[in-house]
């Protein structure tokens, strides 16, 4: 039973992130993104990877797929910061970024951990994950510590 | 009934007026702009046998065709990928009377895009985004706060800017062109309203450091419709004949519209690449033989990359084309002469490609001198417009 005379410890902010919109095709992303995976996606055939995940292999046209771990690590390789509107969910303008990652595919997200005239071209950097509403998490990116 | 090629032709274009609040529904502007159209033609509303509009138009063909008093449908289509379809609605209407399955085509785009529902803002739902608009893969970017067209067109543009070293003080000068053409264009939201370098710069930031807000296309209400016909009907009708010279559409492999970040370089847009390809081959022209262009400008970079990708200057070279005044009424390749997407409104590329028919018909509110032929392009779509 709780005591109300001793005070509650301060409740972690909750998240204001928008969470991820779930597709059947990309259902295995966003479950690994909730337990800290970084999944890809290739081709249990030909194993060519491949993004934004899809049923079919373009290369083979095999059906079966494979879900891998990806190394996280990636290339800052197009980046800009959100001033106008505000977008929803986002305490500070985030920074918004196509990172290339380490398997050649490339992923839209966030770089984080670092300031707005830090981010250069190329940078290198690697996942971590921040939470949304609704209890689900999203893979974003922090510079690697040298 | 034997087929043969038929030519094509533009034998009408019309407009409703553009605005921020339409006060009428969608339905209502497309029915409009449509009875205008074909006012400016000379034909009946009632003898149109083809529709074409884009996927993310919300008003139904038969809806309209009953507006309009339609009396037999023979074709109806739309086309996909946002404003790209622009230039895709001149393709297949051309295609449909090339085939010989029309006589009379109604394009039309019509929306209440500012005081409806607003592109530019933070989306109010997401299950919009969803495959079938070629825009499938914004739902990977929604979550990141790119939430919007700009960011989006931001990012697409960022590693272009940065390896060819272009400034948002480079790209002003293309808004700053646009809005002086939209300046002495009584139907633009910003006539009689020039800005100068200066206003470009002092404008907020939208997406920092690549767009401000003058970088960015209007939002705007407001119905555009144009109206294919055949070369040799086109003849007899009231208007003097805009020919479809050819007109084709490219979507290379892992090219997508806007959220288009997962093709090979970033630094080119390989869909007005394969346009431009296929495009001059189909008409055996080059860029040299355009004496106007109207280009997709939703973003300012977006028209430097389709000048580069359509050869009017090489890869890069963007800038420095349109700091030589390249753009202007005097200039090599007078561009988007109604004042653009910027200046004129935001009809989803329609009114861009209404301005083409203007400069070929030659009753442009700019006319450039001497025009026999215009490219109109949408970036994954494109059409020479030529004179009879």
């Amino acid at each position: 039973m709780s005591t109300p005379e001793q005070p509650a410890a301060p409740a972690a902010p909750k998240p204001t992130r928008i969470p991820p919109i779930v597709t059947l095709d990309a259902k295995f992303f966003w479950e690994g993104a909730d337990k800290e995976l970084f999944l890809g996606q290739k081709c249990g055939d030909c194993g060519e990877f491949r993004f934004p995940p899809r049923p079919m292999c373009p290369k083979c046209f095999s059906l079966k797929r494979e879900e891998v771990p990806l190394s996280g690590k990636g290339k800052v390789h197009s980046w800009a910061i959100a001033r106008h509107p505000p977008p929803f969910g986002f305490k500070e303008a985030p920074i918004i970024a196509v990172i290339e990652l380490e398997e050649g595919t490339r992923f839209v997200s966030n770089v984080v951990g670092v300031a707005y005239d830090e981010v250069v071209q190329d940078m290198p950097v690697e996942v971590t994950f921040e939470p949304t509403m609704n209890n689900h998490k999203v893979p974003v990116f922090r510079p690697v510590k040298k | 009934m034997a087929r043969q090629f038929t030519e094509a032709a533009i034998a009408g274009i019309g407009a409703t007026e553009f605005s921020k609040e339409s006060g009428r529904s969608e339905l209502q502007l497309a029915a409009e702009c449509a009875k205008a159209a074909c006012d400016d033609a000379g034909i009946s509303p009632h003898d149109i046998d083809g529709m074409i509009t884009f996927t993310i138009d919300n008003s139904d063909e038969m809806m309209l065709a009953r507006c309009l008093g339609v009396k037999d449908l023979a074709y109806t289509t739309r086309i996909p990928g946002g404003g790209a379809a622009a230039a895709g609605t001149i393709y297949q209407a051309m295609a449909m009377v090339n085939a010989g399955l029309c006589k009379n085509v109604l394009i039309w785009r019509a929306m209440n895009e500012r005081s409806q529902y607003r592109f530019g803002q933070n989306p109010t739902n997401t299950t919009n985004y969803q495959s079938g608009n070629g825009t499938g893969s914004l739902l990977w970017c929604v979550p990141f706060g790119a939430m919007t067209p700009a960011s989006w067109g931001a990012l697409q543009a960022q590693r272009y800017m940065h390896k060819y070293g272009v400034t948002n003080r480079d790209l002003g000068l293309i808004s700053v062109q646009q809005r002086q053409y939209a300046a002495t264009n009584p139907k633009a939201w910003f006539y009689n309203k020039p800005i100068t370098l200066e206003d470009h710069q002092n404008s907020k930031w939208i997406m920092e450091p690549l767009l401000r807000m003058l970088d960015c296309c209007q939002e705007s209400d407001g119905g555009q419709a144009i109206l294919v016909t055949s070369l040799e009907r086109a003849r007899d009708l009231k208007q003097k004949p805009v020919r479809i010279l050819g007109a084709t559409q490219s979507i290379p492999y892992n090219v997508e519209v806007i959220s288009n970040y997962y093709h090979e370089d970033l630094t080119v847009m390989p869909e007005a690449q394969g346009v431009a390809g296929r495009l001059w081959d189909m008409v055996g022209l080059g860029p040299k033989d355009m004496q106007a262009a109207m280009i997709y400008d939703a973003f300012t970079p977006h028209v430097l990359l389709q000048l580069e990708g359509f050869g009017f200057c090489k890869p890069g070279e963007g800038k420095d084309f349109v700091k030589s005044g390249a753009l202007a009424i005097d200039g090599i390749l007078p561009t988007n002469t109604h004042g653009g997407l910027l200046g004129e409104a935001y009809i989803h590329g329609m009114n861009s490609m209404a301005e083409g028919v203007r400069q070929i018909r030659g009753t442009s509110v700019n006319q450039v001198k001497s025009v026999t032929n215009v490219l109109v392009s949408s970036g994954m779509a494109g059409a020479v417009l030529s004179v009879d």
